[in-house]
C-alpha cells in the first residue's frame, strides 16, 4: 500500500516534546526480521504476510488500533507464539517456536503489557535474576548470593539507571505502579539484551510520567549497550517523539512502514491507526 | 528478625535439643529421633514446596524409599555401616526422583500434586502386592547398623537411639539444614524463588523453568530418602505405610503447622506436631479430630505457621524495645 504524504497530520503529533533520536548506525542485515509471516488462530488469521525487519541502532515502533495483531506479533517475535507460515530471524537464526530462555541468553528481552514482577522477591533480588543469568551463575548452588560482589555491582548499577536504588531491599509487591513497571523493564535490562522489546512499557503510568519514564528507558538503553528497542506504544505523541521508524498494522496486515514526519504526514494512515480525527492519542 | 537473632535462636534451640537425652528421660529422646527424619525430609520437601512452589502429594514415596533402601542394604545384604547406607539411599533418591521428576515438574499446581499422589499410590501398590520382594504389608525389617564404624554392643535399641543415635541425628539435621540453607540462598535458590512467583516472567530472565524444577525436585528426593533411612532405622522397620498417601499429607501437615515460607519452618511444623501428637494420643482416642481442628485453626489463623507466629512476636518486641529504649532517652 502506497500513501502519499501530506500536512494533515494531528498538531500532538507534528510538535512531539522531544526530537528523535536519529539511528546510530544502520547496519546492512537486520537484527530481527519476519518474512511473510502468517498467524491463524482456528479459523481467525491474526497476522497475514507480514514482512519486518528491524536494524542495530534503530528505535522501531509499533502502532494499531485494537485487534490490529500487534501482540500477536511480538509474541511472534519473543517465540512465544509459533507461526502458521513464514519465519522469524533473530541475528540470522530462525527462532520460530525457540523458547525464552534461549532468546534471553541470545541477547533479546522483552517487558509485558500487563506488569510483571516476583511479589515475594525485592528489587535487588529481581534484577538479580536476570545478572544472575547474565554471568552464567544459575547453577551455583552453594555460593552465597549475598556475598557476590560482581553480581552485587551490577544490581547497584542497573537500580541506579532506573531510579531505584533506593529501595533495593523492598518487597516488589510494595513498590508503586510506576516503580513495578520500572523495575519490570530493569529487570529484562539486566539481561544486557542487544534488542528488547517494550511492550505498552507506559501503560497504567500518569500521563504526566509518561515522558520521564521514556527518558529514563531510553537513557538506560544507551547505557547498557542496547542495539535496537521496538516499542508497541497507543500513545502516539510517545511514537511521534522517540521512533526512528513506525510500523502500523491493521487487520493483521502491515499498513506503513515509515518514518515519523512521514507517518503523521499521511491523514490515511493516521485514521486507520488512531481514528477519524478524535485527537492522536488514543 | 535479624539474621544474627536468628542463628541466636537456632544455636540455643539445637543446644536445648543436644540436653534431651541428658536431663529428659529416655522416651523423649527416642519420641524425638523421628522428628529428625522428618525435620530432614521436611526441609528438602519445603525446597520444592515453599522455594519452587511445588507441593508434592506424594513425597512419603521418598521416606519409604529409604527405609526399603536400609532394609534391603542393611538386611538383605548385610552392610552394616549406617553411612553407607544413608548415601546409598540418596543415591536411590536421586535416581527415582530424575525420572519422576522429569515427567512431573512438567506440570503445575493440582496437576502436578496429582500426578506425584499417583506416584505415592502406584509405591504402595508394589510394595503392598509383591510380597515375595517386599514382604508386603508386613514391610521388610531393618537392622541394627554401625554408627561411625561403632558397634554399640553394649547398648540396647532404646539406649543407642536415646544415646548415640540421636547425637548422630541431630549431627546429620544440623549438616542438613546448614546444607539447605546454602541452597536457598544461592543464586539457583533466587531462580527457583523466581519460578514461583512468576514463571512466565522468569523464563523470559533466563530461567530455565523445567531444569530447575527438575533440580529442586532431585534434591527433595534426597532429603527424602536420608529421612527415611533414620525413620526406617528407629523403628526397625520399612513398612508400606511410610509411602500411603496418608502419609505424604502428614508431611505437608507439618510444613503448614510450621510455615513454608522460611527455611526452618517446617522443622518447627515437625517438632510440634510430633510432641502434639504424643500428648493428644495420651489423652484421647479422638486426637486425630483434634489434629485436623488445629490445622483448619492453623491454615485461617495463622498462614505463615508457627515460624511466622514467632517472627511476628520478635519483631513487635523489638519494637517495644526499641520504643522502650527511646522513652528512657527522652526521659532522661
Amino acid at each position: 500500500m502506497t500513501h502519499q504524504p501530506t500536512s494533515n497530520a494531528s498538531p500532538r503529533a507534528e510538535a512531539p516534546k522531544a526530537a528523535p533520536p536519529r539511528p546510530i548506525v544502520r547496519a546492512r542485515s537486520p537484527l530481527i526480521e519476519t518474512r511473510s509471516v502468517c498467524k491463524n488462530y482456528g479459523a481467525f488469521r491474526a497476522l497475514e504476510d507480514v514482512s519486518i525487519a528491524v536494524r542495530e541502532g534503530e528505535f522501531v515502533s509499533i502502532v494499531g488500533p485494537n485487534g490490529a495483531g500487534k501482540t500477536t506479533l511480538v509474541n511472534l517475535l519473543t517465540g512465544l507464539l509459533v507461526p502458521t507460515k513464514g519465519e522469524v530471524y533473530f541475528k540470522g537464526r530462525n527462532i520460530a517456536g525457540v523458547c525464552p530462555v534461549t532468546l534471553a541468553t541470545q541477547g533479546m528481552a522483552r517487558t509485558f503489557q500487563l506488569v510483571q514482577i516476583f511479589p515475594e522477591l525485592t528489587v535487588a533480588e529481581t534484577i538479580a535474576t536476570a545478572v544472575i543469568t547474565r554471568q552464567g551463575k544459575r547453577w551455583r548452588l552453594l555460593s552465597p548470593l549475598p556475598q557476590d560482589a560482581q553480581i552485587a555491582t551490577r544490581v547497584a548499577e542497573i537500580a541506579g539507571m532506573f531510579g531505584l536504588s533506593s529501595r533495593l531491599a523492598t518487597l516488589s509487591r510494595l513498590l508503586s505502579q510506576g516503580e513495578k513497571k520500572l523495575l519490570d523493564v530493569a529487570s529484562a535490562f539486566a539481561l544486557d539484551p542487544q534488542l528488547i522489546l517494550l511492550d505498552e512499557p507506559t501503560s497504567g503510568v500518569s500521563t504526566a510520567e509518561k515522558h520521564a519514564v521514556m527518558t529514563t528507558l531510553v537513557g538506560a538503553a544507551r547505557a547498557a549497550g542496547v542495539q535496537a528497542i521496538i516499542l508497541v506504544e497507543h500513545d502516539m505523541d510517545l511514537v511521534a517523539a522517540y521512533s526512528h521508524r513506525i510500523i502500523a498494522l491493521s487487520e493483521g496486515r502491515v499498513l506503513a512502514d515509515l518514518p515519523p514526519e512521514e507517518f503523521f504526514a499521511d491523514p490515511v494512515i493516521i485514521e486507520t491507526v488512531v481514528g477519524k480525527r478524535r485527537g492522536v492519542s488514543c | 528478625m535479624k539474621q544474627g537473632s536468628a542463628l541466636l535462636l537456632v544455636a540455643i534451640a539445637a543446644g536445648a535439643l543436644a540436653l534431651v537425652p541428658i536431663l529428659a528421660p529416655p522416651f523423649y529422646a527416642n519420641l524425638l529421633v523421628p522428628f529428625y527424619g522428618y525435620a530432614i525430609a521436611l526441609l528438602g520437601f519445603n525446597l520444592l514446596f515453599g522455594y519452587t512452589g511445588l507441593l508434592s502429594f506424594g513425597h512419603a514415596l521418598f521416606l519409604g524409599l529409604g527405609a526399603y533402601t536400609a532394609a534391603v542394604l542393611a538386611g538383605l545384604w548385610g552392610i552394616k555401616e549406617f553411612e553407607v547406607v544413608l548415601l546409598a539411599a540418596a543415591l536411590v533418591g536421586l535416581l527415582l526422583a530424575l525420572p519422576l521428576g522429569w515427567l512431573a515438574v512438567r506440570y503445575r499446581g493440582i496437576f502436578f500434586g496429582m500426578l506425584t499422589l499417583a506416584y505415592g499410590m502406584l509405591a504402595h501398590a508394589v510394595l503392598f502386592k509383591f510380597y515375595h520382594l517386599t514382604g508386603g504389608d508386613s514391610g521388610m525389617r531393618v537392622p541394627r547398623m554401625h554408627l561411625l564404624g561403632l558397634e554399640f554392643a553394649a547398648y540396647n535399641k532404646i539406649e543407642l537411639l536415646a544415646g548415640p543415635f540421636y547425637y548422630y541425628c541431630l549431627t546429620l539435621c544440623a549438616l542438613a539444614a546448614l546444607l539447605m540453607w546454602r541452597i536457598v540462598r544461592s543464586p539457583f535458590g533466587l531462580h527457583l524463588r523466581s519460578l514461583r512467583d512468576n514463571a512466565q516472567k522468569a523464563e523470559y530472565l533466563g530461567v530455565r523453568a523445567h531444569q530447575f524444577r527438575l533440580a529442586a525436585f532431585a534434591i527433595s528426593g534426597i532429603y527424602g530418602a536420608v529421612g527415611g533411612t533414620i525413620l526406617g532405622f528407629r523403628t526397625g522397620l520399612a513398612d508400606p505405610e511410610l509411602v500411603y498417601w496418608t502419609h505424604s499429607g502428614h508431611l505437608v501437615f507439618m510444613t503448614v503447622l510450621g510455615g513454608f515460607s522460611s527455611l526452618l519452618g517446617p522443622v518447627i511444623g515437625a517438632l510440634a506436631l510430633t510432641l502434639l501428637q504424643d500428648q493428644l494420643q495420651s489423652l484421647t482416642q479422638y486426637w486425630r479430630l483434634v489434629l485436623g481442628a488445629i490445622l483448619a485453626l492453623v491454615v485461617i489463623f495463622l498462614p505463615r505457621g508457627l515460624a511466622g507466629l514467632a517472627f511476628d512476636v520478635g519483631r513487635l518486641h523489638g519494637r517495644r524495645s526499641a520504643s522502650s529504649t527511646a522513652n528512657t532517652t527522652e526521659t532522661a
